[in-house]
């Protein structure tokens, strides 16, 4: 990336408006455009078409949405950053708003930045005009497309039409963009293609040159390599992620941000033989799953917190039985109802610890969209070589949040679905005290005539019931056994940056994309700064001391309170792990992103 | 893929003949003269009697006494948590339609904790067979109120008497929709068998309530319905549909309304098959919704189906 900032030309040019327009240079690699108005306008929508654009035209993209928890209707954003290069975090501020009210104009002109293109309906809008940091762009959005669509009083379209406003800006690809309308809005009512591509062709047409001197174009770079770009949100991700680690069974209950992980699920499982669930709460969504993986077929059962609270007892069981589960849980803001659409990262001890007694498990976070997709192979790989519960923790702005990224190749990563029946042994221990459990499902033929029972009563090798105290801390330390061995197995995470020097930022999860940003930024400035990434975060990789001792400093960086004793989840987790004084911890709690400059400012000496 | 499929190739035909002695496992845990101690012999005799293949029993249970019925029967299993067994069974029903779905609990089990899953299990209509051994007692946690302990219960959580209106489960599980509703006692062994063998050959949600003696803290609970004790063993006297004019007064074990009226009847009640009809099992309909799917994309590999999502999401 060249500079994270589109058009820092602009930031200090004292010129008045209308000659601002002309010093943009033409060819710019990195943008931020937010679309802000009402949840009904239908901006995903147009927003979600600028991703898909990018991620065609071989660009980096990511966005990033606000919805209201409201049922319907209220303010609601949506921010597409395009990048020619690479593209870390949905930006910091905006170069391009699009304002469809006044409430809209308020609350975001401050995201603008100083030089950035403020571009609102005039219709709605009266902005204040004698603020001059801005290119002010003044265009009846209503009405003209309330004009173009025949002069219906509706003005559904206005997104559209906006799309057709960016793409003559911006000198996008109209013909992709064409397609993807028809793609969109195909196979609905034919009239309802036509309207939005008269729509698109009104803003499309727009004199936007009478405005505006010059229009933009994102400069061109080729991949070099390989295969073409696929652009979805987190949640698809995660579930396509799945389908492809051989998962065909599960079951879950609404909740935002899930839901939609579970809608994809319901409709896409028939296809492949498989089946979803909705389940009549959290506590049998997670029995459910239970069955399907005790029954051979490894399943997955998934919320947000407060549904995961739900689930712990029978999580719990999972533990003891030692039976294969994915878990996901797609955080927001809590505790309880807490902040329905806010991300957080405030789940990572339920994770870890969420149940009575030792009930060892094991959590993966997912670090963008992408590792989405990934990170439910690790999962199900690990569930199915460890027969175990794994935790997949994404949060609920990786869910929403559309990137582009290089397209699997599926072939070589489809994972066989189907249980394991080969009939078993004489010799078969469903719980032998030196091994791994591997379960024989109902259906397997027991060549030795004595069938197994999986129970969450402690048990010995065969899965009797006992309470003898030499058996329970043996079996104890074999299910504690089994996740150090995993440990050893881990890699240990590459150091972004030096892989030594004064300040070390540790994350996880979604911060992923900022810490690195911020990464760069710094080096950029000759600071001696690099991040490590955790992904597996319980077992942690063995190794993580080795790489702290190379560094002055480790800030823990993440989206939760920093407790009673002024560290964040993981910065305790690794300070009672290490030990280690050095451990300093970056929290914040206001529902949001990490803004690359709080990182900045937060691991200031 | 398929359950279907799968199972079709790796289910190998069982040499062996199921008897009691290949069926028996670990010595049951339960007091000397409990009345479950009938029940897991009266589902010993069924399955001799069914020759299943061995493998495809599954026995499962969640928590109470009669929950522990999974470690007595030597067949696949799972002792899962309080209250939660239904949904675990529907899990193993759904996935896998060439198995035998066993069910196993008691009345705190079934009719509290695990009550709502109880409703829609039944409403759901997914395929298992369940026996509620109903002891109108806590008996595992040594005498507290149960949902069906009568009004005026002497209990550890009751001690000058219930108070609360039990649960009847058979009103219950008509209202929730389930569609084979039966009742029984564990002193009558073959009325028992009979219960249980109606109740697996329905395709649907088979419910039996058992009554189950606690000998320990609700003995002679059940002697008004067992003659050897001076009771009376009241059948349900059904239609026989045979056109006589005395099978107009007999039971329509399909009619909704009837099985609730004799659902009134006060206690010890009436035994025998109060509801039975044929709605489709969530089993069917799932799988024909799979089966449709399928059909209409040519019945591809999964990597064929991944494929085109992601050459749409290009």
């Amino acid at each position: 990336m060249s500079t994270p900032s589109a058009l820092p030309e602009l930031a200090s040019a004292p010129t008045p408006v209308a000659g601002r327009a002309d010093l943009r240079p033409q060819n710019i690699n990195d943008a931020v455009i937010r679309l802000a108005g009402n949840s009904q306008d239908g901006i995903q929508t147009a927003g979600a078409m600028l991703a898909r654009l990018a991620g065609r035209s071989d660009q980096e993209v990511m966005t990033y949405m606000t919805i209201p928890s409201t049922i319907s209707g209220g303010p609601s954003i949506f921010q597409v950053r395009i990048g020619s290069g690479e593209v870390l975090s949905a930006g910091d501020e905006a170069d391009f708003l699009v304002a469809f009210y006044q409430h809209s104009y308020e609350d975001h002109v401050g995201f603008l930045k100083e030089g950035g293109i403020l571009l609102y309906d005039s219709d709605q809008v009266q902005p204040d005009l004698t603020d001059k940091r801005f290119v002010s762009l003044g265009i009846a959005i209503t009405g003209l497309t309330v004009e173009a669509l025949g002069g219906t009083a509706k003005d559904k379209g206005k997104n559209i039409f906006v799309l057709g406003l960016i793409a003559a800006i911006f000198h996008l690809d109209a013909e992709k963009l064409i397609g993807l309308i028809r793609e969109r809005f195909g196979g609905k009512n034919e009239s309802i293609v036509n309207t939005a591509l008269m729509a698109f062709q009104a803003g499309y047409s727009y004199p936007v040159g009478s405005l505006l001197s010059k229009r933009y174009e994102f400069e061109v770079r080729p991949k070099t390599a390989g295969r073409g770009q696929v652009t979805m949100d987190g949640n698809q991700a995660l579930a396509y992620g799945l389908i492809a680690a051989g998962v065909r069974y599960g079951a879950g209950y609404p909740i935002t941000p899930w839901s939609t992980v579970m809608e994809i699920l319901r409709s896409e499982l028939p296809k492949y033989g498989g089946l979803f669930v909705q389940a009549e709460d959290e506590l049998a969504a997670v029995s459910l799953a239970l069955g399907f993986s005790y029954s051979g077929y490894l399943s997955v059962t998934g919320s947000a917190g407060p549904g995961i609270s739900l689930k712990t007892e029978a999580i719990g069981w999972a533990s003891m039985a030692e039976i294969p589960l994915l878990v996901v849980n797609v955080q927001r803001g809590g505790p309880s109802t807490g902040l329905p659409t806010n991300v957080e990262q405030s789940d990572l001890y339920q994770a870890i610890f969420g149940s009575h007694g030792d009930s060892p498990r094991v959590v993966l976070a997912a670090a963008n969209v992408e590792d989405c997709f990934y990170v439910a192979l690790e999962a199900a790989r690990i569930a199915r070589k460890y027969s175990t519960p794994v935790f997949i923790l994404s949060d609920s702005s990786l869910a929403t949040r559309i990137e582009a990224f290089d397209e699997p190749d599926l072939k070589s990563i489809m994972q066989d679905p189907n249980p394991d029946l080969t009939p078993r042994s004489e010799e078969y221990k469903p719980y032998p005290i030196d091994g791994i459990t591997k379960h024989a499902p109902p259906g397997t033929r027991m060549i030795g005539g004595k069938y197994p029972v999986v129970t969450g009563l402690e048990h010995d090798e065969m899965g009797h019931p006992t309470g003898r105290p030499a058996l329970h801390m043996a079996m104890t330390a074999k299910r504690r056994r089994k996740l150090k061995l995993l440990a050893e197995e881990i890699p240990l995470p590459e150091v972004f940056g030096g892989s030594q020097g004064d300040t070390l930022i540790v994350g996880w999860g979604s911060t992923f994309g900022p810490i690195r940003e911020a990464v760069e930024r710094e080096r950029a400035r000759g600071n001696s700064v690099s991040s490590l990434h955790l992904r597996h975060l319980h077992p942690l990789p063995n190794g993580l001391d080795g790489v702290f001792a190379r560094f002055n400093r480790i800030i823990v960086a993440e989206m939760n309170d920093e407790g009673l004793y002024g560290f964040g989840q993981l910065a305790t987790l690794l300070r009672a792990r290490f030990c280690d004084p050095k451990i300093h911890s970056l929290t914040k709690t206001d529902g949001l992103t990490f803004r690359v400059k709080e990182i900045l400012q937060g691991i200031l000496p | 893929m398929s359950a279907n499929e799968t199972t079709a190739e790796t289910i190998v035909p069982v040499p062996e003949k199921l008897t009691k002695k290949a069926l028996t496992a670990d010595h049951p845990t339960w007091c000397p003269g409990c009345g479950d101690f009938a029940v897991l012999a009266a589902f010993y005799k069924v399955l001799e009697r069914r020759q299943l293949p061995h493998e495809s029993i599954v026995t499962l249970a969640g928590i109470g006494c009669s929950s522990r019925f999974p470690y007595f029967v030597n067949s696949h299993g799972a002792h899962f948590i309080h209250g939660r067994a239904v949904p675990l069974a529907s899990g193993v029903s759904l996935a896998r339609p060439d198995l035998h779905v066993f069910l196993f609990g008691g009345d705190g089990d079934g009719f509290s904790i695990g009550g709502n899953h109880l409703d829609h299990g039944a409403r759901k209509n997914i395929r298992m067979t369940y026996v509620i051994m109903d002891n109108f007692v806590y008996g595992l946690t040594k005498k507290q109120t149960s949902p069906t302990s009568p009004v005026g219960y002497k209990s550890k959580t009751d001690p000058t008497g219930a108070i609360d209106q039990p649960v009847n489960p058979i009103k219950k599980l008509l209202a929730a929709g389930a569609t084979f509703i039966a009742r029984t006692h564990a002193t009558q062994i073959n009325h028992m068998i009979q219960m249980i063998e109606r109740a697996m050959d329905h395709d649907g949600f088979s419910v039996i309530e058992c009554l189950s003696e606690c000998v320990e803290f609700y003995p002679g609970a059940f002697d008004p319905a067992n003659p050897r004790k001076g009771g009376e063993f009241k059948l349900i006297d059904e239609k026989k549909w045979d056109g006589t004019p005395e099978d107009e007064n007999r039971h329509d074990v399909t009619d909704e309304i009837a099985a609730y009226r004799l659902a009134n009847v006060p206690f010890p009640g009436l035994f025998g098959v109060y509801f039975e009809n044929d709605r489709p099992t969530k089993n069917a309909f799932e799988r024909k919704w799979i089966e449709t799917t399928r059909a209409k994309l040519g019945a591809p590999t999964d990597l064929d189906v991944l494929q085109k999502t992601f050459d749409r999401m290009k």
